[in-house]
This record gives structure tokens, C-alpha cells and sequence, in this order.
């Protein structure tokens, strides 16, 4: 058929994936930055994670009686602080779709557009990575300067830090992938969903006490959790001596977790991309994508 | 030759469920749908709401998988190859408010060219240019949650042609607009297929002038089914032989029309209620016809207010072909 366009999209794969993350990042962040007014914008960013972390400090002080110098503490508070991430990258991933579809009803239009989906939600995601990262910042700048928590930047595993938060990062924006297949094939309740997945692996994650509180028969649910090795990973690399006082991981070398870790990532990554494409398909027959419930 | 659009015996049934308990109902929205659009052709779905225009339209944008049948867009299988039909299409849907509000209308659409792989240079000039047609570009840096619907309407307008797809889809493109606004549309479109005829479009209206003024072919869709396609002249051609009868009358006085449309010779019959009467659309076979008419009307002391005989419109094809018109159809009314 003759084509007298004056542009063509390319058919490229790694330039559709490019322009479909790069656009969509900087999408994410017009709209997660465009608060009209910066007072809410400082209290979802700054106030919400320290209070969150306040909560659990008392929590901490009233059961223990203070016992702030113990390593439970530390374990405790870098746990719940890094955590932070999960809910913003996982939801931040999924919840592209529900804004998209539900309140800007756009969704229809980019899966019309020639753009790879996964990467347009993975690169939603990234501003509220970013303004994740700024709030588990501020929980650990608070918890250094006002409760002591032993962080010195000249013990820190700096190389250890990086690669495990950028190779975290990167899993939990696959598994943010997932809830956001499954969020495409429901169009109630969904709004529940990701701060229903984030809690649920709360518990089973090592986020807030060490797997062996666990009862035995629950404890395989946090080993076959990438974001259990994850956060052993962090501690390691921010608080490595704290981390030894707990037996979870203790055998394991910081290069086999980082293994397991890694590996971990990629087994979910396909996955999450055979689950993706398998939700979308039947999303498609089902007339999902575009479905407006106002629930 | 490759069709720009084609469909084959083309279905989609929806299955319906309230609640967990109900049991599952199905609704079948398109059946044996074949359709061939020729590159070129500015192409209207004219036909109710529910009539399984916007399903068609899903289905040959990838956003849905069709129940039976195939479908192909500038030669690609809208279920085998989305990808190639995405890079050659664009769609732009009335009646919503769709968009990111928060962005300016040059920021929505520029996102949007950059989706489509438009360098920014190119993407910007474009977008200038089609807004200064549309009369938007003085609210070119207005957000657009602060546009009237109808400007909204415009700036999605603007993101369909924007991409200077081979395809174009608009989905009842002028819902909403005032009148003005919809002229100025339909302008905009017949100048941009214009411009370069081997662009194709592919329109759907329930508004019979707009199909009549845009459209080189028109397909005719009533419960998922295309009842007629052909040339908007051609379609009304097929009336040529009937003779067509606006009257509006006094009330009715309990009158049954029934008893006109038994009479021999009258071969449809519609209703519209007025203020302070009724409007009446008869097609007849001839204009001898009408004589018996009038005098059914006035043994039952029904006044004549105004007579006028016209030309075959798209809607009394409609009718012809569905027995109702679009407004009764859309109403849901059985009866006359």
C-alpha cells in the first residue's frame, strides 16, 4: 500500500522500548511532582514516611523499655525504612494503570500508540522511586541524628550499597510489573491492591523482625522472596555487624546473597513479562484495557 | 491490492455478569462483519448507540480480540501482528474528557509525538501548525484541565492527526461539540484527507449529515450487523422510488397510526413528538398516496400545521432499513 507519511515510527525494539520508558518517566514525573500545593507535597514525601517510622519507634520503646542500643533496633528501623521502596516501585509500576485508565482515561490511547507497555509502566514508576528514595533518605537521616542509629559513612559498604539497591530497584519494578497485570484484569477493588500485596510481603519479608520469629511452616514464604535477600543485602552493606547478630541469612556470603539476589531478579524479571503479556491478552478479550468501572 | 481496512465474518460476543451470582448472559456486538476500505477512502459506521461501532472500532485498533473472524489494518492482523497496526494507525474517541490535565495542550501533545518516535523539532512545528488550524494555538500553553469540553475535544483531535497515521479512527468524533465547533472539525478532516488522498479514515457517527457530508462510503450498522454499505448517494438511491412526506399535525386525539400505516402504499412511518403536536415521516409509494393519508388524519379531526415533501436522507435509509429511526432505535421504542 503506497505511504505518502512524512514520518514513520520506527519498528526498532530497543528504540520503541527507549522512547516508550524515557516518555513515560518524564510523564511520571510531571505528575508526581505537579502538586499545586507543595505543602501536601512535602507532607506525602517527607512527614508520612517519618511518622510511619515515629509510630514504629514507639511501638519499639514501649515493648522493650527503651532498649534502643540492642540491634534489634537497627534492624527494626533500616528495615521499615527501605521498605519504603516497595510500596513506591511496586505500586508506583502498577498504579500507571489505574490512573491511566480510571482518571485520565488515556490508558486506550497508549496501548493504540506503538510503545512496548512494560516499559512505558516501568518508566512511570521512576518518579515515585525517586521520591521514594527522598523519603527513606530522610527516615535514616532522622533515625542517625535523633535516635542513634550506629551509620557511619566510613563503614558503609558503599559498592555492596549501590549494586543491591540498584538490582532491588529493578526487581521490585518487575514485580510492580506483575500488579500491574493483574490490575489490568480487574477493574474493582483494584485501588487496594498494591498496599495489600506491599503489607502482605511486610510480614514475611525480614522488613521488621527476622524470619525465625516466624513459625517454621511459614518461614519458606519469606525464602522464596527476593525482597528477604534484599533487605539482609542492605543492613549488610549499611550495618554489617548488626546484620551478623541474626541467624536468617548468616551462612550465606554477601557475594552468594547478591547471587541469589540477582538471580532472583532475573527468574521474576521473565516472569513477570510471561505474566504481563498473559494478563494483557486476557485483559484484551475480555475488553479490560480501556474498561472505566468508577468504582 | 492490499485494503487499508478488511474484515472477514468478523464477531465479538461480550459475556455479561452483574454479580458472582447471576448467571453469565451474552450479548453479541458484532456478527459476520465484512467490511473492505479501499486506501484513500474517508469511511463511515453510521448506526445507533449499541450498534457495535465502537466494538469494530476496538477491534481494529488492538485494544480488543475479536470472538470469530479476522481483521486486517493496512494489510497487518489486528490479533497477530498489533505492533505493525499500531505503527500505521491513531484513534481520537468524543465524548470524553480524556487527557493529562495537568499538562499544557503543546505538553500533551508533544508527549504523545514522542510515543511515536516524532523528533521534538518536527513534533512542535506540527503541533503549531494543526493547532492554528483548529483555532487552538492562543490556549497552547494553557493546562488542559482548564479547557471546555469542546476545546478538549479539539486538542484530542489534534493528537490523532498529529502522528499523520495511514489510518485514522474517530470514534463519534463530534460528540459533545456545539455546532460551530463540529463544522470546524468536519472542515479540519475533509481538508486533511485532501491534502494527501491515500490517507484513509475510518469514521463513526450517529449523525446522518455528518456521514452524508464526510463519508465516500458509508456502512450502515444496527445490532452488530451491517445492513447496507454503499455510497451515501447510492444508499439513498435505493429510495428514489419513494416519495417522501414530512407532516406536522395537531395531536393526535388518541389516533392509532396504525391505521395509516396499514394503508396500502405507505411503506414507513415515524414519529416525532413537538410541542403542541407531532411530526410525522411518511414514505410513500407515490405521491397519490398522500390524499388517503390526509383524509385518515382528518376523520379523526387531526389538523395539518405544515406539509413538506424532500429528498432521501441518510436516515430514511435507515429507516427503510431498520424499520425505525435511529432516535426510536436509540430510545429503545418498539412502537410508533
Amino acid at each position: 500500500m503506497q505511504n505518502a507519511r512524512t514520518f514513520t515510527p520506527s519498528a526498532d525494539k530497543s528504540a520503541i522500548l527507549w522512547r516508550s520508558f524515557r516518555t513515560a518517566t518524564w510523564l511520571g514525573w510531571q505528575i508526581e511532582s505537579n502538586w499545586a500545593d507543595p505543602f501536601l507535597f512535602a507532607v506525602y514525601s517527607f512527614v508520612k514516611p517519618l511518622a510511619s517510622a515515629g509510630i514504629l519507634v514507639i511501638m519499639y520503646s514501649v515493648i522493650t523499655g527503651g532498649a534502643f542500643d540492642e540491634p534489634i533496633f537497627p534492624y527494626i528501623y533500616l528495615g521499615n525504612a527501605f521498605y519504603i521502596y516497595v510500596g513506591a516501585v511496586m505500586n508506583g509500576v502498577s498504579w500507571a494503570v489505574i490512573d491511566d485508565r480510571e482518571h485520565y482515561k488515556t490508558l486506550k490511547y497508549m496501548y493504540v500508540a506503538p510503545i512496548t507497555v512494560p516499559g512505558y509502566l516501568l518508566g512511570r514508576g521512576v518518579a515515585r522511586m525517586l521520591i521514594g528514595t527522598i523519603s527513606v533518605a530522610i527516615t535514616v537521616l532522622f533515625g542517625v541524628i535523633f535516635l542513634n542509629l550506629p551509620l557511619s559513612i566510613t563503614t558503609i559498604n558503599w559498592p555492596l550499597f549501590f549494586v543491591t539497591l540498584i538490582i532491588g530497584v529493578i526487581m521490585l519494578a518487575l514485580l510492580g510489573l506483575i500488579l500491574a497485570g493483574i490490575t489490568l484484569m480487574i477493574a474493582n477493588h483494584v485501588w487496594f491492591l498494591g498496599e495489600a500485596v506491599a503489607g502482605a510481603l511486610y510480614v514475611f519479608s525480614g522488613a521488621i523482625f527476622p524470619l525465625e520469629v516466624l513459625p517454621a511452616w511459614i518461614r519458606p514464604v519469606g525464602f522464596v522472596m527476593p525482597i528477604t535477600y534484599w533487605l539482609e543485602l542492605i543492613r549488610r552493606a549499611l550495618v554489617g555487624n548488626i546484620a551478623a547478630a541474626f541467624p536468617t541469612l548468616a551462612q550465606l556470603s554477601d557475594l552468594q546473597l547478591l547471587g541469589i539476589l540477582s538471580g532472583m531478579t532475573l527468574v521474576f524479571g521473565i516472569g513477570a513479562l510471561v505474566i504481563f503479556r498473559w494478563c494483557e491478552n486476557w485483559a484484551r478479550e475480555r475488553g479490560m484495557i480501556d474498561m472505566v468501572s468508577n468504582y | 491490492m492490499d485494503f487499508a481496512i478488511q474484515t472477514e465474518n468478523l464477531g465479538r460476543i461480550y459475556k455479561l455478569r452483574s454479580t458472582k451470582k447471576q448467571e453469565t448472559r451474552t450479548l453479541e456486538a458484532l456478527k459476520d462483519v465484512n467490511l473492505q476500505v479501499n486506501p484513500g477512502e474517508v469511511f463511515g459506521l453510521l448506526g445507533p448507540n449499541g450498534a457495535g461501532k465502537t466494538t469494530l472500532i476496538k477491534i481494529l485498533t488492538t485494544l480488543l480480540a475479536p470472538t470469530n473472524g479476522y481483521a486486517r489494518v493496512s494489510g497487518f492482523d489486528v490479533l497477530k501482528d498489533p505492533e505493525q497496526v499500531r505503527r500505521r494507525i491513531n484513534m481520537v474517541s468524543g465524548g470524553e474528557s480524556s487527557g493529562y490535565g495537568l499538562l499544557t495542550v503543546r505538553e500533551n501533545l508533544w508527549m504523545f509525538a514522542q510515543f511515536y518516535g516524532i523528533p521534538s523539532k518536527v513534533a512542535n512545528e506540527r503541533i503549531k501548525t494543526l493547532l492554528e488550524r483548529v483555532g487552538l494555538v492562543d490556549r497552547m500553553n494553557t493546562k488542559s484541565s482548564e479547557l471546555s469540553t469542546g476545546l478538549r475535544q479539539k486538542m484530542n483531535i489534534v493528537r490523532g492527526f498529529l502522528t499523520d497515521p495511514d489510518v485514522l479512527f474517530l470514534d463519534e468524533p463530534t460528540l459533545g461539540l456545539d455546532v460551530g465547533a463540529s463544522r470546524e472539525v468536519r472542515t479540519f478532516i475533509r481538508q486533511w484527507v485532501e491534502n494527501d488522498p491515500s490517507r484513509t479514515l475510518l469514521l463513526t457517527t450517529h449523525y446522518m449529515v455528518e456521514a452524508d457530508e464526510l463519508c465516500d462510503r458509508v456502512a450502515i450498522i444496527n445490532k452488530g450487523q451491517v445492513l447496507a454499505c454503499d455510497t451515501p448517494a447510492q444508499l439513498k438511491h435505493r429510495l428514489q422510488k419513494d416519495v417522501i412526506f414530512k407532516l406536522d399535525v395537531s395531536p393526535l386525539n388518541g389516533m392509532d397510526l396504525h391505521e395509516l400505516e396499514d394503508l396500502r402504499g405507505v411503506n414507513n412511518l415515524t414519529r416525532t413528538q413537538l410541542e403542541g403536536g407531532t411530526r410525522l415521516q411518511l414514505l410513500l409509494e407515490d405521491d397519490s398516496i398522500l390524499g388517503a393519508v390526509v383524509n385518515k388524519l382528518t376523520s379523526h379531526n387531526v389538523q395539518i400545521q405544515n406539509l413538506e415533501k424532500r429528498e432521501p436522507t441518510l436516515e430514511d435509509v435507515f429507516v427503510d432499513l431498520v424499520g425505525r429511526s435511529m432516535e426510536e432505535v436509540e430510545s429503545g421504542s418498539n412502537a410508533h
